[in-house]
C-alpha cells in the first residue's frame, strides 16, 4: 500500500511537532544558560539570549567546586563501569559454561534478587557505609557498585550461552586454562553485550542521584547530579542562567556517549525489555 | 579416572573463583541488606542510641500515620497519571516511527534523547519552564489567550506537572520496546490480510495490537514499578509540597530515614513498598498475563 503525498506530508508534520516538543526543554535550557542573570526576569521572555554571555558558566565554577564535582562523577562512574564489566563477565561466563556444585541454586538466588526494589536495601546499606566510616567519601558511592550486580551477570550469561562450544573445546585441547579461554576467546565474542552493559552502567551511575545524595554531605565530595540539585535548593535557587549552565554541562557526557553508542542503548533496552 | 576427576575439580574451583567477586557484591549489598532491613524494621533506631527491639510496632504505627496514607495515595495518583498516558503516548510514537519513511531514524533518535538525561538536571529545566512569573509555559499560554497558571505552586496542578515531565522523559524508552515488539510480528500476517482486503486501521486493530499484548503487559508492569520509585523529580521540583500534594511514598520514606533518622520506621516503610510491588506484580501476572495468552493464540 503506497501512501499518498498528502499522507506523507501529514505524517512528517506530526513527527516534526513531536520532535519540537521533545527538544524544547533542551533549547530553553541552552538559551537560558547564555543569558545575563538579570535578563531572565523580563516579560515577555527572551527567546534567544541578548546579550549572549557566558556568565552562567563562569559562575557555576566559582559558586561551587564544579570542576571537582565533575571529576568526582567521572571517577565514580569509571570505577563502577570497570568493576561491573569485569565482575559480571567473569560470573556470567562461569554461570554459562563452567560446571560446579550449587550453580543452579546460586543462579536462582541471583534471579530472586532482581525483584528486590532498591528501597528495601537502602537503609541497611547506608548503615553499613557508616560502619565502615565511608560516609562523605567517594568510597560510599562507588564500592556498592564495584562488584557488579545480578542483572549484569544475568545479561552476559545469556550472551555467553549463545557462543558455540567448539570454540572453547579447541582451546582446551591446546591446553588453555579457564582464564585464558575467558579472556582471549570468550570475551571478544561478547563485545556487543559488554558495550550494552557498559552504556547502561555509565548512564545509571552518572545520573544516579538518590544514593550519592544520602551518603555525601560536603560540597567537595558531591557528584554533579547532587551538586546541581542542592544548588537549586540553596540561596542561588533563582540564578537560572547558572543553574541551566550546570544542567547543560552535566548532560554533555551522557549525550556524547548516547550519540556515539546509540545502537547499544536501543539494543540493550530491547534485550532487557523482552528477555528480562 | 584420576585425571578425569582432577579436571572436574579444577573446573569447580575455576567456577567458584570466577563468580566470587560478583557473588561478594550480591551477598554483601543485596542479600545481607534485605535480611538486615527486615530485622531493622522491628526496631526503633535513631543511629545515636542503640537500637531497641519493638516487635511489629513500626507496622502498627504506620497504619495510623496519616502521612503514610497521604504518601500511598499520592504515589497511586502519580502512577495513575503517568502509566496509562505514558503507554498510549509511547505506543503511538512507536507506530509513527515504524512507518518506513526516509530519515525516520532521525525522529527515533530525537524522541529517545530525553531518556538519557539525568533526572536532576532535567527536573531543574522543567521547573524553570513551569516558573509562574517568567516561565515559557505561561508565556505560550498567554499567546493562545489562556490564563497563566501557578503550575508547581498549585496544589491541584503540581502532581500532573511532574507526571507530564515523566511522560516526556520516558516516552522514548517504551517506544523502543514497542517498536521491537512491532518488528517481531511476522510480515506474512500483514500480507495475508492485505490479500483479504484489510485496510491499515483493520491491520492495526486485528494484527498489531493483539500481538503486542505481551509487550504491553511487560511495559505495564515495569512502568508501575518504576512510577512507585519517583524521587529526584520531587526533590528538585517541589520537595513534597505544596501542602503535601506531591509527598510520594518514597519521599516520605526518605524524610523518615535521612531527615528525622527514624531508621527502623523507614525500613518498615521499605518492606511495605516491597510487599505492595510484589502483590501488584502477582495480580498482573494472574489476571492480565493469563488473558493475554488466551487472546493471542
Amino acid at each position: 500500500m503506497k501512501r499518498s503525498l498528502i499522507e506523507v506530508i501529514f505524517i512528517l508534520f506530526i513527527l516534526s511537532c513531536l520532535a519540537v516538543m521533545a527538544l524544547i526543554p533542551f533549547f530553553w535550557m541552552l538559551s537560558t544558560s547564555f543569558k545575563e542573570s538579570g535578563k531572565v526576569f523580563t516579560y515577555p521572555p527572551q527567546i534567544l539570549p541578548d546579550p549572549f554571555v557566558t556568565e552562567g558558566y563562569h559562575k557555576i565554577f566559582t559558586l561551587i567546586p564544579f570542576a571537582k564535582q565533575f571529576l568526582n562523577s567521572v571517577i565514580v562512574t569509571s570505577l563502577v563501569l570497570i568493576g561491573q564489566l569485569i565482575c559480571c563477565s567473569l560470573a556470567g561466563y562461569s554461570f554459562a559454561r563452567l560446571d560446579f556444585p550449587g550453580r543452579e541454586t546460586l543462579f536462582m538466588i541471583y534471579l530472586g534478587t532482581l525483584m528486590i526494589p532498591g528501597y528495601v536495601t537502602l537503609i541497611p546499606t547506608y548503615i553499613m557505609m557508616r560502619f565502615f566510616g565511608w560516609i562523605n567519601t567517594l568510597y560510599a558511592i562507588f564500592v556498592p557498585g564495584l562488584f557488579g550486580g545480578a542483572f549484569g551477570t544475568f545479561l552476559l550469561r545469556q550472551f555467553f550461552m549463545t557462543i558455540p562450544k567448539e570454540l572453547e573445546d579447541a582451546a582446551k585441547i591446546d591446553g588453555c586454562g579457564y582464564f585464558r579461554i575467558y579472556s582471549t576467546i570468550m570475551l571478544p565474542q561478547v563485545t556487543p553485550a559488554l558495550a550494552t552493559l557498559g552504556v547502561f552502567t555509565f548512564m545509571g551511575t552518572w545520573n544516579d542521584f538518590f544514593w550519592p545524595l544520602i551518603v555525601i554531605n560536603s560540597e567537595e565530595k558531591k557528584t554533579i547530579t547532587v551538586a546541581i540539585a542542592t544548588l537549586s535548593r540553596s540561596y542561588y535557587s533563582t540564578d537560572w542562567p547558572t543553574l541551566m549552565a550546570g544542567a547543560t554541562l552535566s548532560l554533555i557526557p551522557v549525550l556524547a556517549v548516547f550519540f556515539s553508542a546509540q545502537k547499544y542503548f536501543t539494543e540493550g533496552i530491547v534485550l532487557t525489555g523482552l528477555k528480562g | 579416572m584420576t585425571t578425569q576427576s582432577t579436571l572436574k575439580r579444577q573446573e569447580h574451583i575455576a567456577g567458584y573463583l570466577f563468580i566470587l567477586p560478583n557473588l561478594i557484591g550480591v551477598l554483601v549489598f543485596v542479600v545481607l541488606p534485605v535480611i538486615a532491613g527486615l530485622v531493622l524494621s522491628f526496631t526503633r533506631w535513631d543511629l545515636l542510641t542503640p537500637p531497641v527491639w519493638i516487635n511489629i510496632d513500626n507496622y502498627k504505627q504506620l497504619l495510623h500515620d496519616p502521612l503514610f496514607w497521604v504518601g500511598l495515595k499520592n504515589s497511586a495518583y502519580y502512577s495513575l497519571l503517568t502509566v496509562p498516558a505514558g503507554i498510549v503516548v509511547s505506543l503511538l510514537l512507536a507506530l509513527l516511527v515504524n512507518i518506513p519513511l526516509k530519515g525516520i531514524n532521525i525522529f527515533r533518535t530525537i524522541y529517545f534523547i530525553p531518556v538519557v538525561t539525568s533526572i536532576t538536571a532535567i527536573s531543574l529545566v522543567w521547573k524553570w519552564l513551569y516558573n509562574p512569573e517568567f516561565g515559557i509555559l505561561n508565556f505560550i499560554l498567554e499567546k493562545f489567550g489562556l490564563p497563566p497558571q501557578q503550575w508547581l505552586n498549585d496544589v491541584h496542578l503540581a502532581m500532573p506537572c511532574i507526571a507530564l515531565m515523566s511522560i516526556w522523559r520516558s516516552m522514548g524508552y517504551n517506544m523502543v520496546i514497542f517498536l521491537a515488539g512491532i518488528k517481531a510480528i511476522p510480515t506474512q500476517l500483514y500480507e495475508a490480510s492485505r490479500i483479504d482486503g484489510a485496510n491499515r486501521f483493520q491491520m492495526l486493530w486485528h494484527i498489531t495490537l493483539p500481538l503486542l499484548k505481551p509487550t504491553l503487559f511487560f511495559v505495564l508492569v515495569m512502568s508501575i514499578i518504576g512510577s512507585l520509585q519517583v524521587f529526584g523529580e520531587i526533590y528538585v521540583m517541589t520537595n513534597g509540597g505544596p501542602g503535601n500534594a506531591t509527598l510520594t511514598y518514597n519521599y516520605f520514606l526518605y524524610q523518615n530515614a535521612f531527615l528525622w533518622f527514624k531508621m527502623g520506621y523507614a525500613a518498615s516503610l521499605g518492606y511495605v513498598l516491597f510487599l505492595i510491588i510484589f502483590v501488584l506484580t502477582i495480580i498482573q501476572f494472574k489476571f492480565l498475563g493469563a488473558r493475554i495468552s488466551y487472546e493471542v493464540f
